[in-house]
């Protein structure tokens, strides 16, 4: 498991501690890690990580593996209409595996596609809040003072509220400065922000905890003594030691995205129906299951589901294998 | 304790003052409220004069305080959509989310509770298990995919072929649509005293409180097994007192200090969520407005919500914070930091 966040340091800056060629590789020590080990032995997390594996490059390749392109009105024949799962179209006699909705698409397309959407507003919303929260939160932790004041209470305010309701009301306002006419292109976006700046206050809190441990350590005195910025210490020096806990509030955040943006579009707020998401396609389905077309409600619910019990199963995992003492 | 108070309320002041500035520059600088009012045929003159009219040449804090002063009365101006006072429409939707929350709230508390000591008093029976394991799917499931599965189960129903009778019995139980007949009782609706009203509160009330059950459930199980390891316990289970006496009288007791807490953080929570099980039932709250506000970039109501909101919450948590030193008696000393 690589960090992508990490940046490697530059060999010209700081010699490392002993000679690469003598240690094993990279990819060796993460294996024989306890990280690996304790995921090695834990069903779970090994059947909830193949099936995020298995819905993330769903939605990378839905290009190539979607049956159907599903948003392409001139490969859509309105007798495929209704089709139920597991069964060919009584008139053309095309097969579909989930079914397809009232104007002849696809349902699996369609949810490859929506996971596409889905995922980015989730990854793009968590890497936004843990920017945003790494940065104030070291900036809170290690300047101190009245910025971290202001910092934590903003942040307290903040937490004071659902993050659904922040979310709603940043998505609002944010609809209201975008012109009209750009309103369903910037849609996706709008999300990515909303989401994000409902839920930086978790990392913010976090890293700055840390970095009041780490701050008076002795190699921070040393950085500060060799003549570093307070920029470098702070991103070079400090960051690297406060990022275990990061990782695990990123995974159980990565739920919550997932279930927030989901939420939003299912309400009608979120992700444009010319480009759905997850919760868009439930919303969608929703009205078809009075007529009995439960399908078309069914597995997007279903695809949903799993993503969001396997990313909040896999959190758990995390939690308990980077910090035993917490079980 | 009294300096405590005090300090707990001056913040409590300082966050509604913030959040007010929020809803005010909501107000103030998304959309232009000139644009909203004059339609497209419209001279300088008419502009220049609606300005002076609203007290927008004003300085930015005599504009502020006046909103202040303004929304303490109650008036948060004129929904953009329906052209009537924003109180109004706020007043007449009230008792429909207070109603479905209260009942929610219920559940969740008394379910929550009771299934918490149940599963802690019977650890390794496969009912406290199988408990869990459903509660844990129910953490994971969003309010809304909750609400959906419930109207297809229960409000579309589902034929379960039975040996007798017509040979299949429906599942279709419980109205999915709105609130039911109303009785009016003036200042107050409540569907809660009509057949139809109590069927159509039953799947929101679910849906909404469900989720807040389990998490209350939850925490009251570990809440209780760490009690129960605890010596006093094993003291009273040897002076022979019988188990309910030991443990409710002695464990649950114990148990509930960060249970308030949560039950009361958990009450805003039922208020947020209530707009989405709202939208899923058209069930006709607070919450469904605000949906329809942000559809429509309906700001004064947007703004009000907003207020009432945070007016909610923080009285809630002043609640549960000054609850607290009262049940906590260590909490008293060094004045309660938390």
């Amino acid at each position: 498991m690589t960090d992508p966040t990490h940046i490697p340091a530059d060999p010209h800056e700081e010699t490392p501690l002993a000679p690469s060629a003598h240690r094993p590789s990279r990819w060796r020590a993460v294996w024989d890690g306890d990280l690996a080990w304790s995921f090695r032995r834990s069903p779970v997390a090994l059947v909830a990580a193949l099936v995020v594996l298995v819905m993330v490059l769903g939605a990378a390749l839905a290009p190539l593996i979607a049956p159907y392109t599903p948003f392409d009105p001139a490969s859509l024949n309105l007798f495929n209409g209704i089709t139920p799962p597991f069964t060919a179209n009584e008139f053309t006699g095309d097969y579909f595996l989930f079914g397809t909705d009232d104007q002849g698409r696809d349902v699996l397309s369609t949810i490859l596609y929506g996971l596409r959407i889905s995922l980015f507003v989730g990854v793009m919303a968590v890497l936004f809040a843990m920017l945003l929260g790494i940065t104030l939160g070291l900036l809170a932790g290690y300047a101190g003072g009245w910025t971290d004041t202001v910092i934590m209470r903003v942040a307290d305010v903040q937490l004071t509220f659902p993050s659904i309701l922040v979310a709603l009301l940043i998505f609002g306002v944010a609809r209201g400065i975008v012109p009209i006419e750009h309103r369903a292109d910037m849609a996706i976006w709008v999300l990515i922000l909303a989401i994000g700046l409902s839920d930086w206050v978790q990392f913010a809190r976090v890293v700055r905890g840390a970095t009041l441990v780490q701050k008076d350590r002795e190699y921070v005195q040393a950085a500060r003594l060799i003549g570093r910025s307070n920029g470098a210490i702070m991103f070079r020096h400090i960051l690297p030691n406060v990022l275990s806990p990061v990782l695990v509030i990123a995974t159980i955040s990565l739920a919550l995205a997932i279930i927030a943006e989901a939420t939003l579009s299912f309400l009608g707020v979120g992700a444009p129906p010319t480009q759905p998401s997850l919760g868009t396609l439930i919303r969608i389905g929703q009205d078809f299951l009075f007529s009995g077309e439960w399908w078309i409600l069914f597995f997007p619910a279903m695809t949903l589901l799993a993503l969001a019990l396997s990313v909040n199963l896999l959190g758990d995992w995390l939690r308990d294998a980077l910090n035993p003492r917490l079980r | 304790m009294l300096s405590y108070i005090l300090r707990r309320i001056l913040q409590s002041v300082i966050v509604l003052l913030v959040v007010g500035l929020v809803a005010f520059s909501m107000f103030r600088f998304v959309g232009d409220p000139i644009e909203q009012l004059l339609g497209q045929e419209r001279t300088q003159a008419d502009v220049d004069r609606l300005r002076e009219a609203l007290g927008l040449n004003e300085p930015f804090v005599v504009q502020y305080l006046g909103f202040l002063g303004r929304a303490i009365q109650g008036d948060f101006g004129i929904s953009y959509r329906q052209a009537r006072p924003v109180a109004e429409i706020l007043l007449e939707r009230a008792p429909a989310t207070l109603e479905l929350a209260l009942v929610s709230g219920i559940i969740a508390v008394v379910l929550g509770i009771a299934l918490g000591v149940f599963t802690a008093i019977r650890r390794e029976g496969f009912a406290a298990n199988a408990i869990m394991t459903v509660s844990l799917i129910g953490v994971s499931l969003p309010t809304f995919l909750i609400g959906v599965l419930l109207i297809w189960f229960f409000g579309i129903g589902i034929e379960i072929p039975v040996p007798w009778g017509d040979g299949t019995i429906s599942t279709k139980l419980f109205p999915t649509f709105g609130r039911g007949e109303v009785v009016d009782l003036g200042w107050w609706t409540t569907g809660l005293l009509t057949e139809s009203g109590r069927a159509s509160l039953v799947l929101p009330a679910i849906t909404l409180g469900l989720y807040q059950m389990t998490l209350i459930m939850r925490l009251v199980r570990s809440e209780m097994l760490e009690v129960l390891r605890q010596d006093y316990i094993r003291f009273a289970r040897a002076r022979g007192l019988k188990a309910r006496v030991v443990n409710f009288r002695h464990a649950l007791k114990n148990t509930l200090v960060p249970v308030i807490t949560i039950i009361g953080l958990q009450l805003g929570a039922i208020i947020a969520f209530a707009i989405i099980t709202e939208t899923v039932f058209q069930w006709p709250g607070v919450g469904l407005l605000f949906i329809n506000a942000v559809q429509f970039v309906d700001i004064p109501v947007m703004a009000a919500y907003l207020m009432l909101v945070s007016v909610m919450f923080v009285v809630i948590n002043l609640i549960v914070d000054l609850l607290y030193v009262t049940v906590d008696p260590r909490l008293r000393i060094d004045g309660g930091t938390a």
